[in-house]
């Protein structure tokens, strides 16, 4: 296994798992000019460079919706280059890009901006999600249009809400009519204004503020009562707790074209991670309860939830080593994704296909876009990764500029062995040890 | 003149094009086709309102209506008066009240009323014992208008049955194009509306049209395509994030218009903003523009609606 920039690989003897089509079996994938151009035991090709990958298991690269980088405005925390390796290490392909930068992606500038730039210097696909109001400020609307020309294939006011209902109303009705995807931070803003973890009991014994769960709830009410009155389609991004859940299950019963995602921090921890505050644990969304942690694998597994994110929010020491109130929120999640995911495998939570289709088919369906499965003819983004491989995550040794996972110290069971995007290698575990 | 009208429309006042009938309608513009002529001679005076007082009351500004009834109002010989008033001093509808009251002990004969509150016109006309022409009340009703745009439309096509006309803009705050739909409709064209989502009434597919977000979809096949103006403050509200987008979208260009027919021809109401609702191009080019016609026709058309309002009162 040494491929490397390789424009033609026939991967041999992997167990290839595809939700988007159901596929799950020990085939062999040929990979031609960027594409996947042959699938089937025994394909053969003259010449071109062959992976023995028995044992592994082959998936259609990540797609990660709405990851923070610091690029532009706090390169210190992270920049697409450094956010595309830890993504390439982790067998995230696609990043859909948070409008949450300084300035923020809130004109057709700013997505050329980020597209050219992501070709230039990131290994993985950057795709940016445009601002829905101008700044991020929660008032106006933003050149959703114009913007979505530009390439932005979903649209974010970043991790601060939209308060006011009726920009809200705006803004879902007028991308409704550009036909572009909305998604909305699904918290209150006003409650738990000060609050830093989830409100409950643990917060009162810590002396902390509280963002009380039904913040959550409020608003995943709202946006669901706006996208069924006007027909429009909404994600409601990082849902954290059951009761807002349970609202999505319903409304998607009823038809409405309602999304969610939740995070893996959110699907494999608890407040309790929290402890005697460590910061890596502090999350916007924040932690919540084991209860809502039991009930999001549920979501997972009857498909409520459409797609597993990383939450990807770097932030450097000085940002962390803080008091817990006054530290910043967010974890680093690329390079431990898919790990995290597995891991809901190992314990019994979830099975192999109803997390790899919240990580590939799921968002490439909500997004439209044409990766996230493997077809003949599909762009060749792909995973391979060894499901059983034990390792303890050291956040000293991930890519990313910023170390800051709630993982650290954790005992991992599976990580990616080589990622191929447009069929480059971009990451082979054995370069690194 | 008069009398040789077959004359259905007598008021007592023009408050909307809702509550006209067809034959109603058809006698306005019958009456404005034989003013269209005479506006076009040299000496354009009627003695029609000879000794009748009009009284144009605008509580919003105005330039081309309020001068297109002052200029119809002295052709037909009546005495005009032009009173301008700012509609913060009168901002509550008991105060439209009293000013109603006052200018009734005046006794007008006609009083042409604009009003940034829908139903202003309406009010006043209980009030006063003089003939009420709505010159437009706030998102709800601007009926010489949509009139005239019928005129201008007859005068080219002969008859409106059948035409597909595209209305493109901010429908949901234009009282233009509410009394434009009602009327356009009732002689029998296609209507459809284009917009987006965020300008146009939510229950827009109720009111026997066809509603489009994507302008080269909606004006496919159109024989005419009216665009409304946009207000700037759309902008501050949320409803459009930008000029350029909404001239990207929806401004009309010779590109969109392409999806039109080969003979598609343009109206606007005024006043333009180019470059955001209207590409110059369209709005300058003869061959498409009714724009200036629109103009024509307005004095016409109110000259008929005054006389026959007039009449209606002897």
């Amino acid at each position: 296994m040494t491929a490397r920039k390789a424009n033609s690989v026939l991967i041999t003897g992997a167990r290839v798992m595809d939700p988007a089509s159901g596929r799950d079996e020990i085939t062999d994938v040929l990979i031609e000019n960027g594409q996947i151009s042959a699938l089937g035991a025994g394909v053969q090709s003259k010449g071109v460079e062959k992976i023995n990958a028995s044992g592994l298991i082959l998936a259609p690269g990540l797609i990660d919706v709405l990851v923070k980088t610091g690029e532009p405005g706090a390169e210190q925390r992270e920049t697409l280059r450094s956010a595309g390796n830890a993504a390439a290490a982790g067998g995230v392909t696609t990043l859909i890009i948070s409008p949450q930068s300084t300035p923020a992606i809130d004109d057709p500038a700013m997505v050329d901006f980020i597209m050219r730039r992501g070709r230039e210097r990131a290994v993985v696909h950057i795709i940016p999600a445009g601002g829905l109001t101008p700044g991020l400020a929660g008032n106006g609307l933003a050149e959703i249009g114009l913007m979505q020309e530009a390439g932005a294939v979903l649209f974010s006011n970043g991790d601060k809400a939209i308060g006011n209902t009726a920009i809200m109303r705006n803004v879902l009705v007028y991308a409704h009519g550009m036909n572009a995807l909305v998604s909305n931070r699904p918290v209150e803003p006003d409650l738990g204004i000060n609050g830093v973890m989830n409100g409950g009991d643990f917060a009162s014994r810590l002396g902390l503020g509280g963002i009380p769960a039904v913040a959550e709830r409020i608003m995943v009410e709202r946006d669901i009562a706006l996208a069924e009155t006007y027909g429009a389609r909404i994600l409601i991004d990082q849902l954290s707790t059951g009761a807002a859940l349970d609202a999505v299950r319903r409304a998607k019963a009823r038809g409405v074209q309602v999304y969610c995602s939740t995070s893996i921090h959110h699907l494999t921890l608890n407040e309790l991670d929290v402890g005697d505050y460590r910061t890596f644990a502090r999350l916007s969304p924040p932690l919540r309860t084991e209860e809502d942690r039991n009930a999001l694998i549920v979501g997972l597994k009857d498909g409520t939830i459409d797609a597993i994110v990383s939450g990807h929010d770097p932030r450097p020491a000085e940002e962390k080593r803080l008091p817990f109130a006054q530290s910043s929120p967010g974890a680093v999640g690329l390079e431990t994704l898919l790990s995290g995911a597995l891991s809901l495998v190992h314990n019994g939570d979830a099975s192999l296909l109803n997390i790899l289709r919240a990580l590939t088919k799921g968002p490439a369906k909500m997004l439209g876009l044409p990766s996230g499965k493997i077809a003949p003819g599909a762009v060749a983004d792909l995973v391979l990764f060894d499901l059983d491989k034990p390792w303890v995550c050291d956040a000293n040794k991930l890519r990313s500029k910023s170390k800051n996972t709630p993982f650290d110290g954790r005992r991992m069971q599976g990580r990616a062995v080589m990622t191929f995007v447009g069929g480059h290698c971009v990451f082979n575990a054995q370069d690194r040890v | 003149m008069a009398n040789s009208y077959r004359d259905t429309f007598t008021g007592p006042h023009l408050l909307g094009i809702a509550g006209l009938n067809r034959l109603e309608v058809d006698s306005l513009l019958d009456r404005t086709a034989d003013f269209m002529v005479l506006n076009r001679q040299r000496n354009k005076h009627s003695d029609v309102l000879g000794g009748q007082t009009l009284i144009n009351l605008f509580f919003e500004p105005s330039t081309r209506t309020q001068g297109s009834f002052e200029l119809a109002g002295k052709r037909l010989g009546a005495d005009v008066i032009n009173m301008a008033i700012k509609s913060s001093s009168v901002a509550k509808g008991e105060t439209l009240i009293d000013t109603a009251v006052t200018l009734n002990a005046m006794h007008p004969d006609l009083l042409v009323v604009r009003h940034s509150a829908s139903g202003a016109a309406e009010l006043l006309s209980q009030k006063v014992d003089c003939a009420v022409i709505n010159a437009g009340d706030g998102s709800h009703e601007h009926p010489t208008q949509a009139l005239l745009d019928a005129f201008t439309l007859r005068a080219h096509f002969g008859d409106l049955a059948g035409l597909r006309i595209a209305i493109c803009g901010d429908v949901v705050h234009s009282r233009v194009a509410r009394s434009d739909i009602t009327l356009l409709t009732l002689l029998g064209a296609e209507v459809r509306l284009c917009a987006p989502p965020t300008l146009l009434p939510g229950s827009a597919r109720e009111w026997g049209v066809q509603v489009f977000y994507n302008m080269g979809e909606a004006l496919d096949g159109c024989d005419v395509v009216m665009v409304l103006r946009l207000q700037r403050e759309r902008m501050t509200s949320a409803c459009v994030p930008s000029t350029r987008e909404y001239f990207r979208y929806y401004g009309l260009d010779r590109a969109k218009l392409s999806a039109a027919k080969e003979s598609a021809l343009v109206m606007h109401p005024g006043p333009m903003n180019r470059g955001v609702e209207i590409d110059s191009e369209i709005a300058d080019d003869p061959n498409i523009s009714l724009i200036t016609e629109q103009v024509e026709s307005g004095v016409a058309l109110r000259m008929a609606v005054l006389a026959a309002l007039a009449e209606g009162r002897t």
